[in-house]
């Protein structure tokens, strides 16, 4: 089992407000890892200084062989120009709550973006490879079509699409779901199924505990900036041993 | 209490079920004989200033002389041309103080406020005299390797219209760029970041090209107002349309016929281009982003809604 990210000692503050105190995690390549919490607690947060979008004030993230935004040298940590930075974070894929289609462009453009702009694809390749993937995900038939003209699970599922476009190393989904009228959010919850069992690395910040229990392999629960409690689904999500977790989940299950 | 809360709302006159009509009763509209006497006053004071006019100290048939006289027609092209010239180096330096405007270093920031702050805050005809009396400032141009020329040489009345239009109107466009890309959707960047697409990239592919979709409404006015205010370049001596007109009043002497001749051409232009601005929204408003970006800051400029559906 070798690790795809290494979270060590992550902090982070907006003003004098803690979200994050010190948080420590290891994700394995093939892993899917929910991360559940109420809200307010810090999940969203430590999802995006995982990927650097949020610098975290303290600890660093490790993926892949490389710490994210800065360079080991002589026992401390240079940071990166933002070229290099770009570089690794087009590693991790991304998936937003609002989904943050690219508006000006179609569904074809959304998923070719990246590719050809980052990577450097020729438009018939990047086109050919992101058809494939609107074919994964159930969106081929809309490649022409503007993210205004679709619904919010067509549009999460054409960002899913865009992330994946990048060959990323690990996939982060940021509540996927939350925005989603409740009829749709089975559509998507499908489409990270089917890249679970393809043996997608995941770190998922989600509300679908259902979808934990199911696919998760580990689930962290995070109460107030710290992680309370790891494990198999199972363990965490029926005997947990943190009172306060104990007490989330007793609200959201019920 | 209770009998209260059960009793009928009082009304003047009471109906009772029996007297209701059946359903395919006919229905009066309520009249409005207060429109019609509005209305006829409005048509009354147009006829009325309509007929001052027809009647007045004006020689119509000058007014059509004039028209297409080749001086009038040559200075609307000067016209047309100083507007086009003025208006692209107000969306260049527009595009790039906006940006300046936004931008982490505070000396940039800086740099673009003081634009902002001198050219917005004096008269642009105050401008456009300097510009044209820069020499007595500067009465050589001397960029070493590339120009030594005499200013007055370099800056003929129309490079100073151009300057003093087009630097004028964009310090205006700095404040537009600046709310428009402000207005972008953060999420836009953010995805555009994990993309791994570098600050330039996101700026001139993902923020730009929705920030100008954004400002189109802007800009057609814009247009429309630097087509009007390049008649502000007849005072430092620039042939165009306005003062062509008055080169040849001064010699005819039909003031008010020539002023008319330069309104009809400016009115003109200004409804070509007001059509134009209303085919260009509405290409496109089509596919513009209604679900993600802030649509407020667009509302208040632009005047209606770019497509039915969107109304």
């Amino acid at each position: 089992m070798s690790l795809a990210v290494k979270a060590v000692g992550i902090r982070k503050s907006f003003g004098a407000h803690e979200v994050l105190k010190g948080l420590d995690l290891d994700v394995a390549y093939g892993e899917v890892l929910c991360i559940l919490g109420p809200s307010g607690s810090g999940k969203s947060t430590f999802l995006r200084c995982i990927n650097h979008l949020e610098t975290p004030n303290g600890g660093y993230v490790w993926v892949d062989g490389a710490i994210m935004g800065y360079e080991l040298s002589s026992g401390a940590l240079q940071e990166l120009p933002v070229k290099r930075l770009r570089a690794q974070q087009s590693r991790l894929g991304m998936v937003f709550q609002h989904f943050n289609l690219f508006a000006h462009r179609t569904v074809l453009g959304n998923v070719i973006e990246g590719p050809m702009v980052v990577r450097g694809l020729k438009r018939a390749e990047a086109e050919a490879r992101a058809m494939e993937l609107l074919e994964q995900v159930g969106m081929a038939g809309k490649a022409s079509s503007y993210p205004s003209q679709l619904s919010g699970g067509q549009k999460q599922r054409v960002a899913i699409a865009r992330a994946l476009a990048m060959e990323p190393r690990v996939m982060l989904f940021d509540e996927p779901t939350s925005a989603l009228d409740p009829e749709l959010v089975g559509e998507v919850l499908e489409v990270m199924r089917a890249l679970a069992r393809g043996g997608t690395t995941m770190i998922v910040v989600t509300h679908e505990i259902g979808f934990a229990r199911e696919v998760a392999d580990r689930v962290v629960v995070m109460i107030e900036g710290e992680i309370r409690e790891k494990g198999v689904p199972g363990d965490v999500l029926s005997n947990p041993t943190d009172p306060r977790v104990r007490s989330f989940l007793s609200r959201v299950l019920a | 209490m209770d009998i209260m809360s059960h009793a009928a709302p009082k009304t003047t006159a009471t109906l009772s079920l029996a007297d209701l009509p059946g359903p395919n009763v006919a229905v009066r509209r309520l009249r409005h004989p207060g429109r019609w006497v509005s209305g006829g006053i409005v048509l009354l004071l147009l006829a009325v200033i309509g007929r001052a006019f027809a009647v007045g100290q004006i020689q119509w048939p000058v007014v059509g002389q004039f028209l297409t006289a080749g001086v009038i027609v040559t200075g609307f092209g000067w016209t047309l041309l100083i507007s086009a010239c003025a208006l692209a180096l107000g969306v260049v330096l527009g595009f790039a103080f906006g940006i300046m405007r936004l931008s982490e270093n505070p000396i940039l920031r800086f740099a673009a406020w003081l634009y902002v702050w001198i050219f917005r805050g004096t008269p642009v005809l105050l401008q456009l005299l300097i510009w044209f009396n820069i020499a007595l400032v500067f009465p050589r141009l001397y960029i070493p390797g590339l120009v030594d020329e005499r200013m007055v040489d370099v800056v003929t009345p129309f490079v100073a219209a151009v300057l003093g239009l087009g630097v004028n109107e964009g310090s205006y466009l700095t404040e537009v760029v600046r709310g428009g890309i402000g207005s972008v959707d953060k999420g836009q960047t953010e995805a555009a970041h994990t993309l791994g697409m570098t600050p330039g990239q996101t700026m001139r592919r993902i923020i730009l090209p929705q920030t100008l979709r954004l400002i189109l409404p802007v800009l057609g006015n814009s247009a429309i107002g630097m087509l009007k205010f390049s008649s502000l370049a007849a005072t430092i001596a620039m042939g165009e349309m306005l003062n062509a007109a008055q080169r040849i009043y001064f010699i005819n002497g039909a003031v008010i016929e020539l002023l008319f001749v330069c309104a009809v051409w400016y009115l003109a232009g200004t409804t070509v281009l007001s059509i134009g601005q209303y085919y260009l929204e509405r290409h496109f408003g089509r596919d513009a982003s209604t679900a993600t970006a802030e649509r407020s800051w667009f509302k208040g400029w632009a005047r209606r809604p770019a497509t039915p559906e969107e109304a």
